[in-house]
């Protein structure tokens, strides 16, 4: 029982620790900084939501932009037609995701691995197209522009973006915890298994995937709302968005609550953070550690935490049991 | 009348040549069984290779074709040895994850051709491009003929490679069995390579037909890659028959789109197309047409 | 009307019928053994109960339930488990944690599937591989997780499918006592297997089949001494030599 409570401690350690500094030291950051941290808040929650879909339920979705670029224009749609303030989007634009993505996961989870991938990609490309030539409604390749409500004040951002981070953590926390958890890693490890101990795996996935919109669908608002500006070919990036949240997540490490945290400060610590020091050539070196990481660590730095500490120790790799 | 044949022959001469970049994506897929995204990419790094010979020593894009082609086979195997085929069948929490190396590679060569020849748009213009000639009322550009026809020779030459040749049948026996052909003497590695370095080879050469019609610069392989995956997807993997009439069924469902609806839905077409196939032909045209 | 009633069922495989027209009831509590050549058809039948792959024709009915055309998840809730011939352990979970995945269906509270997957465990005789990843079990093992695991899930009917191949004669005589105390514990079992030792051993009725079509039923010993089961087995030659 000692062992539990120690264990327990540790465990509520790191994220205190995390939350304090998170709150604390950010007003005295420039303002560079603070850009900094809320775009990393924004890919942290983008990573934790993409990751409760494809990591923990191995529904590896090439597509996650369209959950994005809904929670954008959520709020830009309103402010464009109605001239309703584009806060108003951090309610519509997520329920817009949601209800976007009931449909989406009726029609793509019968197909399974690449195929829903490669399903996903063609109606992330679809929305990208149709809402750069959509002028009349969707305000086409222009895009929408807004108002920035604060100013050049970046803290109130930030604050939101901590808040939807941290809470997009703490729910997948909780999920992963309980039954859905256990269902999730199942209908990811072996599908037909999973309907065999009579799990309906085609609503467990859609349980999976509506958390997932929104908080994919929130990240989207808070984006619209700090930018002030829409446009339709960064919001629906396939190469900009829907990768980047998986590069971010298999960095950090599927499947993992930690993973998609330390993947996405890693990719934006490298793609914004050195693109100041070594221009253009940053996005080069985030795709070469990429590959490096894909190639000897698959299951991310978190993932495969014990080959790197092997690594380090000089050990060879010690399996336990064995076939 | 007129506007209906003039987007049909348009459709079908692009569809040929889409069909030749995409029949080297499904030869990867059927033999590897992965999804290869670094395809478009490799196939325009050829283009730019063509185009760098245009420049400097004026050669033509059909007869750079063949230097991009070696070139190209070189960096797919390359490729394929030291980088992809480590991650081959080794077990991760998402299989996709070879998928996703695929990409990096994809979106990494991409950087490095932007470092070299910049974001700019650039082509190869010759005389030649513009020309076109009439018959019947329709007007048929040159450069769309002429590519068409060394594509369908492409496809040709490549269906009797896989069909008549020992090498040809190496590939196929290791796309239908990984293990059976190990055992019946293939060296399946080596054919793995061999397959990989092909197949680019392949899209370099659909790259430089497509050179002399449209500008190229180095994001310009995105709308390829996914035509690549909607001929695949309706061809079904690793048939050169499938990938031939999904090309041209892709070409003329995408000329009509524009025609007819609005150039700027021209890919939706595709797209649509793409995810009806996947959920109601699953394993595409190859099905239906027996081979 | 029997428990579990198995009429006419037929299931194809494009021009193949590996399942020809089949028909059996079995009674509640009982083993029921099934036996076949290889490619004869069991696991088709059983994939059938289960609507893995659906029957083409004839109709299932279980407790009065017609379940040909459920899903394979709404005939797990109605108390059908099944183990598979080929392993499918959920890989990276631990032992445990795949009971609990079982046990989840019939509890919503993590507390209890895990109280419960630790009494299964205790039942098979798991306990000291609980915290084990699934992926690193010897096959034995994997196979006896595989019934804990659908045990969990507090099945009435449960469907073994050849869990003693490949096992040594040892981990075998487990396996029976497990199945046996499964049957005492009053639920049905419906097992399909290869080795005679064990099938003959705990089976209350048998049936044998052939190319998807029954060739006989009755006790164990009758099986045993059918010609037509050891035309099957051994060949046309060896039935008239007896």
């Amino acid at each position: 029982m000692a062992e539990i409570k120690t264990m327990a401690k540790k465990s509520w350690f790191l994220p205190a620790i995390l939350g304090i500094v998170a709150i604390a030291f950010p007003p005295f950051l420039g303002g560079y900084f603070q850009h900094l941290l809320i775009l990393m808040m924004m890919w942290i929650t983008m990573a934790t939501a993409w990751n409760l879909l494809g990591g923990y339920t191995g529904c590896v979705s090439f597509g996650h932009c369209v959950f994005f670029g809904l929670g954008a224009y959520g709020g830009g749609l309103l402010y464009l037609h109605w001239g309703i303030s584009p806060w108003w989007g951090m309610i519509a634009g997520p329920l817009l995701a949601i209800i976007a993505g009931i449909p989406i996961g009726l029609v793509t989870f019968r197909l399974r691995g690449p195929y829903f991938a490669l399903s996903m990609l063609a109606l992330g490309e679809t929305f990208r197209i149709v809402f750069t030539n959509w002028v009349s409604v969707l305000g086409g390749a222009c895009g929408i522009v807004s108002s920035r409500t604060f100013g050049v004040e970046k803290l109130p951002y930030y604050y939101i973006a901590l808040v939807i981070a941290a809470l997009s953590v703490y729910v997948v926390y909780r999920l992963m915890h309980s039954k859905y958890g256990y269902y999730f890693v199942s209908i990811r490890e072996d599908q037909d298994a999973a309907e065999g101990l009579g799990i309906p795996t085609t609503r467990y996935k859609m349980y999976a995937l509506i958390p997932s919109a929104l908080f994919t669908g929130l990240a989207g608002a808070v984006y619209m709302n700090y930018m002030a500006y829409i446009d339709p070919e960064v919001v629906f990036s396939l190469a900009g968005i829907s990768i980047m949240m998986i590069l971010a997540v298999m960095v950090g490490g599927a499947g993992t609550l930690g993973g998609p945290i330390l993947g996405a400060v890693i990719f934006v610590l490298l793609n914004e953070g050195i693109r100041a020091a070594v221009g253009p050539i940053s996005y080069l070196i985030f795709m070469v550690i990429a590959c490096l990481l894909i190639m000897f660590l698959p299951d991310g730095i978190i993932g495969d935490w014990a080959k790197i500490k092997r690594a380090f120790r000089g050990k060879k790799p010690v399996y336990v049991g064995g076939e | 009348m007129a506007l209906f044949g003039q987007t049909f022959v348009t459709g079908i001469l692009i569809g040929g040549i889409y069909a030749v970049i995409a029949v080297g994506m499904t030869l990867i897929m059927g033999v590897m069984k992965i999804i290869n995204l670094a395809h478009g990419a490799l196939m325009m790094v050829g283009m730019y290779v063509c185009l760098a010979l245009f420049k400097s020593f004026g050669l033509h894009p059909y007869l750079g074709m063949i230097p991009a082609m070696i070139i190209l086979f070189g960096i797919g195997w390359l490729l394929q040895k030291y980088s992809i085929e480590r991650v081959f069948g080794v077990e991760t929490i998402l299989p996709e994850s070879q998928v996703l190396l695929t990409l990096a590679l994809g979106l990494g060569i991409t950087e490095i051709i932007r470092l070299i020849f910049t974001s700019n748009y650039q082509c190869a213009y010759t005389p030649f491009s513009a020309r076109c000639f009439y018959l019947g009322g329709m007007s048929i550009s040159q450069p769309y003929l002429v590519g068409f026809i060394i594509a369908m020779a492409f496809v040709a030459a490549l269906h009797i490679l896989l069909t008549r040749t020992d090498l040809g049948r190496s590939v196929i026996a290791t796309a239908q069995d990984r293990d059976a052909a190990t055992y019946m003497g293939v060296d399946a590695k080596r054919i793995t390579n061999f397959t990989f370095a092909l197949g680019t080879a392949l899209a370099a050469a659909g790259g430089a037909m497509l050179l002399p019609i449209f500008y190229t610069y180095p994001d310009v392989w995105h709308p390829y890659l996914a035509k690549c995956f909607i001929i695949t997807i309706l061809g079904g993997m690793g048939s050169t028959v499938g990938a031939l009439s999904g090309g041209l069924l892709l070409g003329v469902a995408e000329t009509f789109g524009a025609t007819y609806w609005s150039p700027g839905y021209r890919d939706v077409v595709g797209l649509i197309i793409f995810v009806l196939v996947l959920l109601f032909l699953p394993g595409g045209l190859k099905k239906v047409i027996g081979r | 009307m029997a428990y579990l009633d198995i009429n006419h069922v037929v299931r194809k495989f494009g021009g193949l019928v590996a399942v020809n027209d089949i028909t059996v009831g079995l009674e509640q509590g009982e083993i029921f053994g099934l036996i076949g050549p290889n490619g004869s058809g069991k696991t088709t039948l059983f994939n059938a109960i289960n609507n893995y792959y659906p029957a083409n024709s004839g109709e299932i009915i279980f407790k009065g339930i017609p379940i040909t055309r459920k899903s394979t998840h709404e005939i797990c809730r109605l108390g059908i488990g099944r183990t598979f011939q080929v392993v499918k352990p959920l890989r990276r979970m631990t032992v445990l944690e795949n009971v609990m995945a079982g046990a989840f269906l019939r509890t919503n509270s993590a507390t209890k599937a895990r109280d419960k997957a630790l009494e299964i465990l205790n039942f098979c005789e798991l306990m000291p591989r609980k915290d084990m990843p699934a992926k690193d079990l010897p096959i034995a093992d994997k196979k006896r997780m595989e019934i804990a695991r659908s045990l969990a899930g507090d099945p009435e009917l449960i469907l073994l499918d050849e869990t003693a191949a490949g096992l040594n004669l040892v981990e075998i005589e487990v396996v029976m006592a497990i199945v046996r105390k499964i049957r005492d514990s009053g639920i049905t079992c419906f097992v399909v297997e290869h080795v005679m030792k064990f099938i003959m051993g705990i089976s209350d009725r048998m049936m044998c089949i052939n190319f998807g079509k029954e060739i006989a039923r009755g006790t164990p010993r009758e099986i045993a001494s059918h010609p037509e089961v050891i035309k099957a087995y051994l060949g046309e030659e060896y039935a008239k030599g007896k």
